[in-house]
């Protein structure tokens, strides 16, 4: 299959998921033919185990966390359109937009790119990153590699950094402000050609 | 209806009398007519034209541009520690190295979804798209309908493809296997002796070129100076079946596999009348030693052919060569890499055993336009004696594919159908604790 309107006209709502993700329709077409090869059994949705498929994905250390990202609560299949919402996240910011008071924030901002980021940390999802939520994330990326009380150490001192009003846990607004620094807009993007 | 009959008769015979003429005997003596080269410089010249008018075509309806190009994101190819210091360059504390940051997630995240987006290694086992359409149906991707007259090419090259070419390359092929196998089992009645060996070299070799020319093969051999010699291993890297009568079109070879049943295995018992090859039995497939062992004593002998092995061990699809499984490279002997790139204007060679079995990739094969390849033989190796059989296997791989134009990746072929080891997830884990708590293991 390639890029052209017949592609284009399978997806289903294609015109309100171009606006919804301001992905291109060209970029539109190429992730709709990467869904289907991911998609070996020619079901038209996607499950835990196709991603799995993926060998570079299954190698990386929070792989599982970025496959979750993917399936909310309960949901163990996901269609096209799902799928090209969630990877909205990492388009690149575009310089200019004249927006509306009133529209809704693009998927891509900066700060729903933080959100995402804070969303792999705290599974629990009760808007705080816990000294031991910490620590799991620390585990999945080092692996037996560090023992525990090194990790303990970590995570202790992270928390401390971070942690401004004691609670001992991070909310996601010390989570943005640890990281005001850091150029989140261009490292959660990806380009495409 | 008897007159009927006749006709018919005498038509099959004239056309079989043509067939064998024109081009079975020609092809065991290894001397062209020049009729593949006629057809071929028709084939390109009107590929050329149907190019062009696709690409007119396509600029007057403006549809959105169909880029194949090998990615469609940009990937940044900095290692781990790299990326992961430049992303700590925002903090406003001074940097000390061997510390944890909240940020430090980016890079993982970042890399899980471009390898969502895009995989070095998914794409590698479907068919290589193709720039611009060849008038074949299989590779009509994203072409859409041009102009009448494209479209009248087209039917015209389906019905010279199915009703032209096909009966007669099948016919070929039957008549190049037959002989194999009555040319092979009457040689194995002589005893052992140097005529023996001539005159089985002489049928392997007629029957891969009658073969060849079932598939209107056009092969380009280079360096020839470089051709396996007797007791070493030919290694080359594996596309699909029809490599083997490619390269066997130009040198004898002891082939290695499983033993079947079928018209393979009949195939099988005759030719190791003639001369030795090596077939094992599936259970002993199992058994690496002893794998290694009868392949050592083949190589050992010096007046025996030397062996053919393709050492991804499966199918991948021309584009790029995947890891090579060091087994090959443990035999000893010298080797000799051989690389294999088909023009995939032609005819697309890619087995995918997933998508096809042997009956329709043969078909798919023989209603081709041609099969159009290059075989370079590159200089013999040998491993170094501080070099490992991976290092060396990655040594080998390395020069192929530079040579072939392709792809050097180190994901193992059989990813195709197997999930990958835990041990690569390690080795990532691995890297990064060595920035979080430096080189020291307590």
């Amino acid at each position: 299959m390639g890029c052209n309107a017949s592609t284009l006209a399978k997806i289903h709502n294609v015109d309100e998921l171009i606006l919804e993700t301001g992905f291109s329709s060209s970029h539109i077409c190429h992730l709709y033919n990467r869904f289907h090869s991911l998609d070996k059994d020619d079901k038209g949705l996607l499950n835990r185990g196709d991603f799995q498929n993926i060998s570079e994905l299954a190698v990386n250390p929070l792989g599982d966390r970025i496959i979750n990202n993917f399936f909310p609560d309960r949901v163990d299949l996901i269609d096209f359109n799902s799928f090209a919402r969630t990877l909205a996240r990492f388009r690149p910011v575009e310089n200019s937009p004249k927006k509306e008071p009133d529209s809704p924030e693009p998927i891509n901002s900066r700060a729903n790119k933080l959100k995402f980021a804070f969303q792999l940390y705290d599974q629990d999802k009760d808007g705080k990153i816990s000294n031991n939520e910490l620590l799991q994330v620390l585990r999945l990326m080092l692996g037996v590699q560090v023992t525990e009380e090194q990790l303990d150490n970590i995570t202790d001192r992270t928390i401390q950094e971070a942690d401004l009003d004691g609670d001992n846990a991070i909310s996601f607004e010390e989570f943005k402000k640890s990281l005001e620094k850091v150029d989140v807009e261009t490292v959660l993007s990806i380009r495409f050609l | 209806m008897e007159d009927f009959g006749n006709i018919v008769c005498i038509a099959f015979i004239v056309w079989f009398t043509l067939v064998v003429g024109l081009i079975v005997l020609p092809a065991m003596f290894g001397i062209s007519l020049g009729i593949t080269e006629v057809y071929m410089k028709v084939l390109v010249k009107t590929l050329e034209w149907a190019t062009l008018r696709i690409q007119r075509g396509s600029k007057e309806q403006q549809k959105p541009t169909t880029l194949v190009s090998n990615g469609i994101i940009l990937r940044d190819d900095g290692s781990m520690e790299k990326e992961i210091t430049d992303l700590r360059k925002g903090r406003s504390k001074p940097q000390i190295n061997g510390e944890f940051e909240l940020s430090d997630i980016f890079y993982f995240s970042k890399k899980g979804f471009e390898s969502i987006v895009e995989d070095e290694v998914t794409h590698r086992f479907t068919s290589e798209e193709l720039v611009s359409w060849n008038l074949l149906t299989r590779s009509n991707n994203n072409f859409q309908y041009i102009s009448l007259r494209i479209s009248i090419i087209w039917v015209l090259g389906v019905f010279i493809r199915y009703c032209i070419l096909l009966p007669l390359r099948v016919t070929l092929a039957t008549i190049g296997l037959s002989w194999l196998v009555i040319g092979a089992s009457l040689v194995g009645l002589l005893p052992n002796s140097r005529v023996k060996n001539w005159l089985s070299e002489l049928v392997h070799l007629m029957c891969y070129r009658i073969c060849a020319r079932g598939l209107s093969a056009t092969i380009y051999y280079h360096n020839k100076e470089n051709r396996p010699m007797k007791g070493g291993i030919c290694v080359a890297n594996h596309t699909s079946p029809i490599d083997i009568v490619i390269l066997a079109n130009d040198g004898c070879y002891a082939m290695v596999g499983q033993v079947h049943g079928g018209l393979l295995g009949i195939i099988q018992r005759a030719i190791v009348k003639a001369c030795p090859h090596v077939w094992f039995e599936r259970s002993e497939m199992k058994d690496r030693s002893l794998v290694t062992k009868r392949l050592r004593n083949h190589v050992a002998d010096k007046t025996k052919l030397p062996i053919l092995i393709f050492p991804e061990g499966t199918c991948v699809n021309n584009t790029s060569v995947m890891m090579f499984k060091k087994g090959s490279f443990e035999i000893g002997g010298t080797i000799y890499p051989v690389a294999i790139k088909y023009d995939p204007r032609f005819g697309d060679a890619f087995w995918n055993s997933a998508k096809y079995n042997m009956v329709s990739y043969l078909i798919r094969m023989m209603t081709s336009w041609a099969i159009v390849c290059d075989v370079w033989y590159l200089p013999s190796m040998t491993r170094q004696e501080e070099e490992s059989a991976v290092q060396f296997a990655n040594r080998v791989k390395a020069a192929i594919a530079r040579q072939g134009g392709l792809v050097d990746l180190s994901w193992d072929g059989g990813l195709k159908r197997a999930k990958v080891k835990d041990a690569y997830k390690e080795e990532q884990q691995k890297s990064y604790s060595k920035m979080i708590v430096g080189d020291d293991s307590s």
